[in-house]
């Protein structure tokens, strides 16, 4: 049977970190499952976890105004859900829709800023590693803000 | 008269041949599939995957369209077009045994030669894809000749994804990886959302054995030849296919001149290396 440890240390996010980070980490974790068709989080409420994806497909929805939610992003295995957790006022800023049956390991996120304030060296991994994935996924916004398909 | 018989010929590229609509199949709400045969039935006509062609709709004007069918199926052409003025408007808007001006094929093609024996990766955005479908139907009917095919293929939305059956069809064939993803999804969208360079972290490659082939938005293919970089492709393992506005299709005209190079003449498909110093100058 894996441990929760184990998955996280496995997971290409935690990639290369530490044994006693990931032991560290895995006392904020927990393993959740969500149906095909619900919503993990939604917009406006209170971010208090993230998850590293194991299984599954779920999307980032955004709100348009007068209209219905449109799917911005999917994220499948192998990827980061969420990040509002990690600065203030910690409150998501998107839907996150189940696509297809989930699994995920949750983290807390309470827990998880409280030991990085206590150990500033998990606290610096755990920055360097989000601050990839912000950088990558702002590129991607700006190359869909161009809208590069569009007649022109 | 017996030296006139030994004099091979050699058809005017300047004069269109007559073609006859055989197909019109409606790919999304504004891009529509011509399949043309000559009007003779004659069946000579060769192209080579990459390569375009110039259609005349007589009255309204001429255009040129990437070939986008099986180079296999000699004399048979196929055009994928998409209406965005009045010549495009009226040239989907042909019917089954309408006539249509082609001159062509012109231009440089995809390097075949060179992906032989080698991963092929195909990357497309919108209606890139029409002038890289050939590829994939030689790859496919060569299958022994190439190592594996991905294919990754972005478009802006779930509407404007091109060759739906034939995508589900390539996406289950071996040794074949098929990813699609529209930059905007609605709710009954339940594929990948993102731009097309988020489809690498999925894509199963071997950059030392592969050759990338890519067409789509100039914009596109810059973020995409990066990302290829980034993902340990060598530079000159990288091909691109440019458009500009062709005219004359044999590099007279000077309409589709690009830095040094006519478009429709030294390409419209170029080694990347070559094109690269041009496609961070916008004034071009």
């Amino acid at each position: 049977m894996e441990t929760l440890e184990r998955i996280i240390a496995e997971h290409p996010f935690f990639a290369g970190l530490e044994s006693y980070y990931t032991g560290l980490l895995t006392g904020c974790a927990s393993n959740v499952r969500f149906n095909a068709g619900v919503y993990i989080f939604k917009e406006g409420e209170p971010a208090d976890n993230f998850y590293l994806i194991r299984s599954g497909k779920v999307a980032l929805e955004i709100l348009p105004p007068h209209n219905r939610p449109i799917n911005v992003e999917t994220l499948t295995e192998g990827e980061i859900l969420g990040w509002s957790w990690l600065l203030p006022p910690y409150i998501w800023s998107f839907h996150a829709h189940a696509l297809q049956e989930t699994r995920a390991i949750a983290l807390d996120g309470k827990c998880l800023r409280s030991k990085c304030e206590q150990n500033h060296d998990l606290g610096y991994e755990v920055l360097k590693r989000f601050g990839q994935i912000m950088s990558r996924r702002l590129q991607a916004t700006r190359i869909q803000l161009l809208d590069m398909y569009a007649q022109k | 008269m017996a030296i006139l018989e030994t004099i091979p010929v050699v058809a005017d590229p300047m004069l269109p041949q007559p073609y006859v609509v055989q197909r019109v199949d409606k790919e999304t709400p504004d891009t529509f599939s011509l399949t043309v045969d000559p009007q003779d039935g004659v069946d000579d006509v060769a192209f080579k995957p990459g390569q375009f062609s110039m259609l005349w709709v007589f009255g309204v004007g001429e255009l040129p369209i990437s070939i986008s069918g099986d180079p296999a199926q000699r004399g048979r052409l196929v055009y994928t077009v998409r209406s965005v003025g009045k010549a495009t408007n009226a040239l989907v808007s042909r019917k089954v045994g309408d006539g249509i001006g082609v001159r062509g094929p012109f231009g440089v093609g995809w390097p075949l030669e060179v992906a032989r024996g080698r991963d092929v990766i195909v990357v497309a955005g919108g209606i890139g894809l029409a002038p890289l479908r050939p590829i994939i139907y030689e790859v496919l009917q060569n299958r022994e000749q190439y190592g594996r095919l991905v294919l990754l293929y972005g478009t802006r939305s779930p509407r404007d994804v091109l060759y739906r059956k034939e995508l589900a069809v390539w996406a289950r064939q071996p040794e074949m990886q098929v990813l699609t993803s529209v930059d905007y999804g609605g709710l009954s969208w339940h594929g990948h959302v993102g731009v097309v360079t988020t489809l690498f972290k999925y894509a199963r490659l071997h950059p030392s054995r592969s050759v990338a082939m890519i067409c789509g938005p100039e914009i596109m293919m810059r973020f995409v030849t990066r990302e290829l970089e980034m993902q340990g492709l060598k530079r000159e393992d990288i091909y691109v296919s440019m458009e500009r506005n062709m005219k004359c299709g044999v590099g007279l005209c000077g309409h589709c001149q690009y830095g040094p190079y006519f478009i429709c003449k030294d390409g419209p498909v170029f080694p990347y290396e070559r094109i690269r110093p041009l496609l961070d100058k916008y004034e071009l």
